[in-house]
């Protein structure tokens, strides 16, 4: 039997093992972007509850590959700033995608959620690129079918622009203006051993 | 690009391990879900094509699809066309004009799941072919193992029963050869097949003596009708020397499981308090199968037609 | 009728002229020439036609897969210019009357010499002798006789067989088989079958039955001829036997000098064949058993199946493939291009020995003045892919599809006459 192989998402990734391209950021960069972003979810997490501490109710949600240590970094940084532990889980969006007649199949990637689940709390999904919006759309998709959160917000280290779907994040990195061809790649230590983000001309 | 699941011997380590991955993954994914079911394969057809009866692969095979969101077709050759004489390749092709995207068979003959994939589009998969063999079940008695063992390279598996007339000891010789697992057959001469020498595994009469270093022990079904054909002189003489029962059970190590493929024979091939103790997986076997199966249909039919 | 074959290298020796004249070889020699019509044989090797021992024409009964005539074309196209027709027809060649039908459409097709082969029992029932000898002294006179597809398992009538046909200076053909060993059996017993699941049809069950039937033959003096021996180990029985004096010969297949049992890997039953394709260590020992004789003749066993016998199941397929048109081809790839047969020899395997082994007194003869003009004229340096839908036979279970093979039948001559010309059969 011969399977289709795994295929890296062009998506977010560039040229396998490019790391050539235009730097948008850099190692220090990433680190102080995604300290904005776990500022900006504390202030809007405290100011969307009624029962006080916000933090409680908010679970990050990260998509794989690259969304899921995001998540956790985002998580780690938001107990640095409070001193509030905060609820982490991944969501593997590949059975719900609606690209895989075109694409092929890929290898799954983990599906975690917290014990106490997400009915009724503040889910935010986080991913590192957003583009055609697909995959939050999947994501959503398959969030539903895995509980009912009170909210479900989007933060992504870069909007690319280039939406096929009326998606926005409500926490955004970086915008950057793109073509359609350039690809956008994200790189973090937990995968690719570094942080930084490129932009290549196709 | 071949898109079928024909036979385990075919099936290289990458390949395998994809499949018991992707089945993990599926299985923790669905856990504790309300809705057990995903979209993956919406609006593809699987059929299921069984000429032999086989109740619970079926089910397993049916569920698996429909947990995919997949249109599940059941064609059993009982009261078709089939048993009116229509030849496979005549059914092969009537399934095709009807646009199946997956053929799910069981035949009494061993190679028609490698001729129906000659035949048809869509991709075949071999739910089990006469004595040949039964590789989603090897698959998911590889996934058991892990899960039970955390491992199967090194694993030590004594297969014991009839070998000779087994689809799923085949399977299985082949499928945790390639994983790294160490296969012992044992069965009486009668039921090991004359060329079983050229196999990567073991061969001993002699269960009681390699019990003790078995991680594994998988009990095949024994049918008592080979005991007509001189196979062996009499169920009683061959649960004696080769059923496993609660005293050769004491014989094996403490973390040491005991498999099935069901059907069991009771009292048979093995006994009922060894089949419902603590080292059985027979039940998990039954879950898994449905996780491994919707791991080779998603691979399988997931991807462009 | 009259025709000069120019430039013509009898047995692949020196190019000679060959003058046919009413249905003789008239005269042999250089610059021959001839107001009668004249063929360009530059190049082309001549044989005495080809002698088949071993043919399944499955007329009567099942003329939807072949019919004597068709059979005939595909022989003549093949280089025969006799073929023994099998008895296990619908009905069985059991009588007098069936034989005399199938010799009697075999003379109306004209093409090659048919000649019946006789069941050994009522039915190939394996119970009662047939009536051998009306078959013998009918017009068809058999000589041959045969339960092929079956095994004349039973020792005592096999003996009987044996003795009986002494007396008709005939011999009885064995398909050698102990039926009780691959019972339900689809491949040779070993490593292959196993892990294919097909249950075996061990080299043991063909050889205790020869190794049986060698000593009856010896100890009632008879003559015995052994079908399609496909195992080393009958090679070495038939050697013994040959040793000690025993009257026995023996047949090879083409497919059994060219194919294994890897061929069943994808389960097409156009590979199913009874004795089954075995290992490359038995095609080794059938192809040096052959080269030094001990095995006597090549002998097709063409077998005919319609096209869903073989678009099935493995265990429902019949077992049988084609072999006539490519027979010749498939000797020259295993045996002359390989050095173990001269052209001589060729044509004592194909020719000769089957000739004598069937008594037919006008075939197998030498490339000699004053005998039987029986001819044929090939072109060794060719090669063809094999086309199944090209061929003569109204079936298509040719296991050489698609395989490239050398040499190519250019003109059969049977008893003067054209049955074949630059390929194309007459008739």
């Amino acid at each position: 039997m011969v399977l289709h192989e795994p295929q890296p998402s062009t998506l977010t990734d560039a040229v396998p093992g490019s790391t050539s391209g235009q730097p948008l950021l850099t190692a220090d960069d990433v680190t102080r972007v995604v300290d904005r972003m776990a500022h900006q979810l504390i202030e809007r997490a405290a100011g969307s509850t009624t029962t006080g501490d916000g933090l409680a109710d908010l679970v990050l949600v990260g998509i794989p590959t690259r969304g899921a240590p995001l998540a956790r970094r985002l998580a780690a940084r938001i107990e640095a700033f409070t001193g509030t532990a905060v609820d982490v889980g991944t969501v593997d969006i590949t059975l719900y995608r609606d690209d895989l007649r075109t694409r092929g199949v890929r290898a799954l990637e983990d599906t975690r959620l917290p014990d106490a689940g997400i009915d009724g709390r503040l889910v935010v999904l986080v991913d590192d690129v957003l583009f055609s919006g697909r995959s939050v759309r999947a994501a959503l998709d398959g969030l539903r079918d895995v509980g009912r959160p009170r909210a479900v917000q989007l933060a992504v280290l870069v909007d690319r622009g280039h939406r096929e779907l009326p998606i926005k994040a409500d926490f955004v990195g970086k915008n950057v203006p793109t073509s359609r061809t350039q690809q956008v790649r994200v790189r973090l230590a937990e995968v690719d051993g570094e942080d930084g983000v490129t932009v290549t001309d196709a | 690009m071949r898109r079928h699941l024909l036979e385990s011997a075919d099936l290289d380590r990458s390949d395998a391990t994809l499949v018991l991955d992707t089945a993990a993954q599926i299985e923790s994914a669905l856990a504790g879900r309300e809705v057990k079911k995903l979209p993956t394969l919406r609006g593809r057809t699987v059929v299921n094509l069984f000429f032999e009866d086989s109740t619970r692969t079926r089910i397993s095979f049916e569920l698996a699809a429909k947990r995919l969101s997949a249109d599940v077709i059941n064609f059993s050759a009982k009261g078709s066309s089939v048993s009116k004489g229509e030849s496979l390749k005549d059914t092969a092709l009537t399934l095709e004009a009807m646009g199946a995207d997956g053929i799910v068979v069981r035949h009494g003959s061993s190679g028609a799941p490698h001729r129906l994939a000659t035949w048809v589009a869509g991709s075949v998969v071999n739910a089990g072919d006469g004595t040949h063999e039964h590789p989603t079940q090897a698959l998911l008695d590889a996934y058991t193992i892990r899960q039970r063992l955390g491992r199967l390279e090194g694993v030590k598996v004594v297969i014991t029963g009839d070998v000779l007339h087994s689809r799923v000891a085949r399977s299985n010789v082949w499928l945790l050869h390639t994983l790294g697992a160490e296969v012992t057959l044992v069965a009486p001469p009668t039921l090991l097949p004359v060329g079983v020498g050229s196999w990567p595994v073991r061969v001993s009469y002699d269960l009681d003596a390699v019990l003790p270093q078995a991680d594994v022990v998988m009990m095949l079904r024994v049918q008592a009708e080979r005991m007509n054909a001189s196979f062996f002189p009499s169920a009683r003489e061959y649960s004696r020397r080769y059923g496993l029962d609660a005293t050769r059970m004491a014989k094996l190590g403490d973390d040491a499981i005991v498999m099935h493929p069901g059907p069991m024979n009771r009292g048979m091939e093995i006994a009922a308090d060894v089949a419902d103790s603590p080292r059985s997986t027979i039940v998990e076997q039954v879950g898994n199968g449905v996780s491994v199966r919707m791991a080779v249909l998603y691979l399988l039919l997931g991807g462009p037609a | 009728m009259t025709l000069l074959l120019k430039g013509a290298r009898p047995y692949g020796e020196d190019a000679v002229d060959i003058l046919v004249k009413d249905g003789v070889i008239a005269a042999i020699g250089e610059s021959l020439s001839t107001t009668a019509d004249t063929i360009d044989a530059t190049g082309l090797v001549v044989l005495p036609g080809l002698v088949d021992l071993h043919t399944h024409l499955r007329e009567p009964g099942r003329e939807d897969t072949e019919t004597v005539l068709t059979g005939s074309r595909a022989a003549a196209l093949g280089g025969f210019t006799a073929v023994h027709a099998m008895a296990n027809t619908d009905p069985v060649a059991d009588t007098a009357g069936v034989v005399e039908q199938v010799w009697r459409l075999g003379n109306d097709a004209g093409l090659v010499d048919v000649v019946p082969v006789g069941a050994v029992t009522v039915g190939l029932g394996g119970e009662q002798l047939a009536e051998l000898g009306a078959m013998a002294d009918s017009a068809a006179r058999v000589r041959v006789f045969s339960d092929d597809g079956k095994c004349v398992s039973d020792p005592a009538l096999m003996r009987r067989a044996l003795e009986y046909v002494k007396a008709l200076d005939g011999v009885v053909a064995q398909h050698a088989e102990e039926p009780r060993l691959p019972v339900g059996a689809q491949m040779p017993g070993g490593a292959r079958s196993a892990r294919l699941g097909l249950t075996g049809w061990p080299a043991v069950a063909e050889e205790a039955i020869i190794a049986r039937d060698v000593l009856l033959a010896e100890h009632v003096g008879a003559r015995l001829h052994v079908c399609h021996v496909s195992t080393a180990g009958s090679v070495e029985l038939i050697r013994w036997a040959k040793s000690r004096g025993v009257q026995v010969t023996a047949e090879v297949t083409p497919h059994h000098l060219l194919l294994t049992d890897a061929q069943a890997e994808g389960y097409d039953a156009t590979f199913k064949v009874n004795p089954p394709l075995r290992t490359a260590e038995d095609v080794a020992a059938l192809r040096a058993g052959l080269a030094d004789g001990t095995i006597d003749a090549v002998a097709t066993d063409h077998a005919p199946h319609a096209g869903e016998d073989k678009e099935c199941e493995w265990s429902a397929a019949r077992p049988g493939m084609l072999g006539l048109e490519q027979a010749l081809s498939v000797v020259v790839d295993t045996m002359v291009d390989t050095g173990l047969l001269t052209w001589r020899e060729v044509a004592d395997r194909m020719s000769v020995r089957p000739a004598q082994i069937g008594r037919l007194a006008g075939q197998g003869r030498p490339i000699a003045v004053g005998e039987p003009a029986n001819l044929v004229l090939l072109d060794p340096s060719a090669r063809a892919v094999v086309d199944p839908a090209a061929l003569a036979s109204k079936s298509r279970n040719s296991p050489y599809a698609g395989r490239e093979l050398p040499a190519r039948v250019v003109h059969t001559l049977l008893r003067g006459e054209l049955s074949v010309l630059d390929g194309k059969v007459q008739k």
